[in-house]
Order: C-alpha cells, then sequence, then structure tokens
C-alpha cells in the first residue's frame, strides 16, 4: 500500500489514535480508585493539619478516625440538619458560591487527647491565579482560632504561595472570631497597617497581595454564614 | 556516533538546554525549587525515553506529511500516563507539579528528539538518546533550581541551610531569585561558564 497516500494516512492515525485511546482508557480505570483514595487521604490530612496534627505516611486514615469524633452539616440558624449531605461529601466550592442561607455549613468535630474538643469549618475561594481553600479551627468556646491550614492551586512561588506556610498560617492562632458578642471575620491586611474596625487581623503576604485579599474574602464569605453556629457554641 | 556517544555528548557538549537551547521555558518555570526540579526532570527522562523508542519502533510506518500529529499523540498519551501514575503513587509531587506535567507536551526538547534523532534511528540508540538528553535538561534544572532555592528562600529541598544567625546579623533572602528572569540570568550565567570551558562551541 502506498506510505504517503490519503487512505494510509488516515488508517494510520485513527488506528494510532484508538490504540493510544485504548491505553489512556485502562490507565485511568486501573488507577482510579487509588487516585480516589489519595484525594480522600489528602483531604483528611488537610482537616487534621488545621488542629495541628502531622499524621505520618499511611496513618491519615487511622489518625483522621481516632481524632474526628463527628461530623455534620449546620444552616445558617446554627441549626444541625438532619439526614443532609455527609459533611465530608460536601462540595464547598460550590457551596460557597450559594447564597448564604441556602449553604450546607459543614463542621467537623475533633477531640484531642487532652479531651478538649474543636470545631473546624472548610473554606473555598479565589487567589490570584486559581483557587484556594483551607479549613480553620475554632476552640469550644466558639472565638478563639485554635489553627488554620490554607492550600492553592497554582499561586506564585515565593509569593501569594507563601500561604501554606507555617509562617502565615501561625499568625492565626489564638485570634478571635466574635468579639463584644458579635462575629467579625479575622482580617488580611498589609503588613504595619490595620483594619478600620475591631476586628483582629493578621499580615499580608508583601508581593502576595492579590492572594492575601483572596484569604481575607474567602474568611469572610465561608466563615459569616456560622456566625449563629459560632455565637451558640459561645453562649453555651 | 557510537551508543556511548549518543548516552554522554547530551550532558556537556550538546546539552539540550545550555548548548540547543531549548526546554527553557520549563527551567524557569519549575526551579524556585529543588524538588519540583529533580521530579520534573525525572519525568522528562521518562516521558523522552519512551516516546523516543515508541517512534523509533515505527517510524518506518509514520506517513511523513502528518509525523508531527503522529509525534505529538505519542507524547501527550505518556505525560497523561505519567501524571496519572504521579497522581496515584506520588500525590504529593504532583500537587506541586500540577500543570507543569501537562506542560511536558510542549517542552521543545521533545519534539527536537523525536524529530532529530527517533525518526532515523533504532530503538535502543533512541532510548540512549532520550535518557541522556533527558539526565542533561535535568542536570540544568537542578543547578538552576539549586541557586534560586538557595538564594532565594535559604532552603535546599525544604530544609533550611542559611543559619539564623546570618538572618540576625541583617542578611535577606533575595526576592529577585524567586521570579522568572533570575532564572533566565542563572542559565545564562551557566551557558558562559560552559563555553568558557568549551572553547570549541563559542562563534567566532
Amino acid at each position: 500500500m502506498n506510505r504517503q497516500g490519503n487512505l494510509y494516512t488516515i488508517i494510520y492515525i485513527v488506528a494510532l489514535v484508538v490504540v493510544v485511546g485504548a491505553a489512556l482508557a485502562f490507565t485511568s480505570i486501573s488507577l482510579k480508585d487509588r487516585q480516589q483514595a489519595n484525594v480522600e487521604a489528602d483531604k483528611m490530612a488537610q482537616i487534621l493539619a488545621s488542629v495541628q496534627i502531622t499524621p505520618e505516611p499511611g496513618q491519615v486514615i487511622d489518625d483522621y478516625k481516632r481524632f474526628i469524633t463527628d461530623t455534620y452539616c449546620v444552616d445558617m440558624q446554627g441549626n444541625r440538619i438532619e439526614g443532609a449531605t455527609a459533611a465530608f461529601d460536601v462540595d464547598v466550592d460550590a457551596q460557597s458560591k450559594e447564597a448564604p442561607d441556602k449553604r450546607l455549613l459543614p463542621v467537623y468535630e475533633c477531640t484531642l487527647d487532652d479531651g478538649s474538643v474543636k470545631y473546624i469549618m472548610p473554606m473555598y475561594g479565589a487567589g490570584l491565579w486559581g483557587p484556594i481553600w483551607g479549613y480553620i479551627s475554632v476552640d469550644a468556646d466558639g472565638s478563639t482560632i485554635y489553627g488554620t491550614y490554607f492550600a492553592h492551586q497554582g499561586e506564585t512561588p515565593g509569593l501569594g504561595a507563601e500561604i501554606e506556610k507555617p509562617k502565615f498560617r501561625e499568625q492565626f492562632d489564638g485570634k478571635h472570631l466574635i468579639k463584644n458578642g458579635a462575629f467579625v471575620p479575622v482580617a488580611v491586611v498589609k503588613h504595619g497597617l490595620a483594619p478600620q474596625g475591631n476586628e483582629d487581623y493578621v499580615d499580608g503576604i508583601s508581593g502576595g497581595t492579590i492572594t492575601s485579599k483572596g484569604v481575607g474574602a474567602m474568611i469572610d464569605n465561608c466563615l459569616s454564614p456560622y456566625s449563629s453556629f459560632l455565637e451558640n457554641l459561645q453562649a453555651k | 556516533m557510537s551508543n556511548k556517544e549518543v548516552f554522554f555528548n547530551p550532558f556537556s557538549k550538546s546539552n539540550p538546554v545550555i548548548v540547543q537551547i531549548l526546554g527553557i521555558c520549563s527551567a524557569l518555570a519549575v526551579t524556585v525549587k529543588l524538588e519540583p526540579a529533580i521530579v520534573m526532570g525525572l519525568s522528562v527522562i521518562a516521558v523522552l525515553a519512551f516516546s523516543n523508542v515508541i517512534i523509533s519502533l515505527i517510524r518506518n510506518t509514520i506517513p511523513t506529511n502528518i509525523r508531527i500529529i503522529v509525534q505529538l499523540v505519542i507524547v501527550a498519551g505518556l505525560v497523561v500516563i505519567v501524571s496519572q501514575l504521579l497522581q496515584a503513587y506520588a500525590y504529593n509531587v504532583n500537587k506541586q507539579l500540577s500543570v507543569f506535567i501537562g506542560l511536558i507536551i510542549t517542552n521543545c526538547i521533545l519534539m527536537g528528539r523525536l524529530e532529530a534523532f527517533a525518526m532515523a534511528n533504532r530503538p535502543w540508540p533512541s532510548f540512549l538518546d532520550g535518557v541522556g538528553n533527558g539526565i542533561g535538561y535535568a542536570i540544568i534544572l537542578i543547578i538552576v533550581a539549586f541557586f534560586r532555592e538557595l538564594l532565594g528562600s535559604g532552603t535546599l529541598l525544604g530544609f533550611q541551610v542559611v543559619p539564623q544567625s546570618f538572618y540576625d546579623a541583617g542578611y535577606v533572602n533575595n526576592g529577585l531569585m524567586i521570579l522568572p528572569p533570575m532564572a533566565l540570568i542563572v542559565v545564562a550565567c551557566i551557558i558562559w561558564v560552559h563555553r568558557s570551558f568549551n572553547k570549541d562551541l563559542q562563534e567566532k
């Protein structure tokens, strides 16, 4: 057959695409379970990171089961929603774009070794180049931040990407979400400045202004619907 | 060219990055930190070796007028497989590299080696050529990443190497090293040093 002819070319490319397509489909199907397990374990590790627990490799699922003692969703009034999607499976990205009163608000209750209970809430927002997300844990008083975890998809390394570093995250520890009985989100401001209100604040990252602002907006957007839940905790 | 030359020449004399000036774009993108640079180097070695072998095996059947498309399909397929494998077995590294793995497809070294070598040579030399060029690429990436991480962040592979006493004495990390232009300048310095040792590469 003429190797430079049109017919040969068409048959050749069709055969090639079928072979490559089959190889890709095979890889994808055979690795899917492992990848899914990795994604879930990674999410568990992120949740634990917000309560300052770093599991040993391979211990993530065990540690998650040990420390996370309850998970549920609440509504904007702070009431537990029965029969809703499991908190772990809630798509925080989609929920964060809903109106606050329509959102499912997942809460992870974490019991530490000393018996103290922390409440972990997921967040999702936008950085400069792509999505950013995180988890924030508060003490049983509903106000004092115990720990945070931030992650990003593609922020600039060394600049916006610094939000995932302990140096940035640790600034949040001990800050308060409830001031004078009312919920106020922690602000992220330029180094050396202070916000106009009385809210607690942390320093943003120099050179990562848009990402820092994204973190501030994410905290505001994702935690404000929890205000009743947190205020109820404090009233307890 | 003997097999030995095919394998070792890309390390220095015909290095893909500093002599052929290919793949510069990814040398800028993934060299802020050492670890992604190493994984990127390994991924390129794997993709380049296998695509070279595959293209070399089917080189006599490829219709000339669609050979670039055939090469691209093979490279793209391999890159997706590498990316899937990383997601399954090296999830954390995959998170760091994210888009850059996909961008191996557009790495000029791959198309360059496929066109220049694999299309005209038998599978074994093609494999050696692929591994050799991949290593040549990885060496440069690692050198660039070494300087950028050391001077830009004061760390190597994430470990603090610049002692705290330096910072106390007023030393600050050079933020410019983190930005892409410094990668170009570091690559240029490597080319300068390399050419001053290899007189035969200097243009008259």
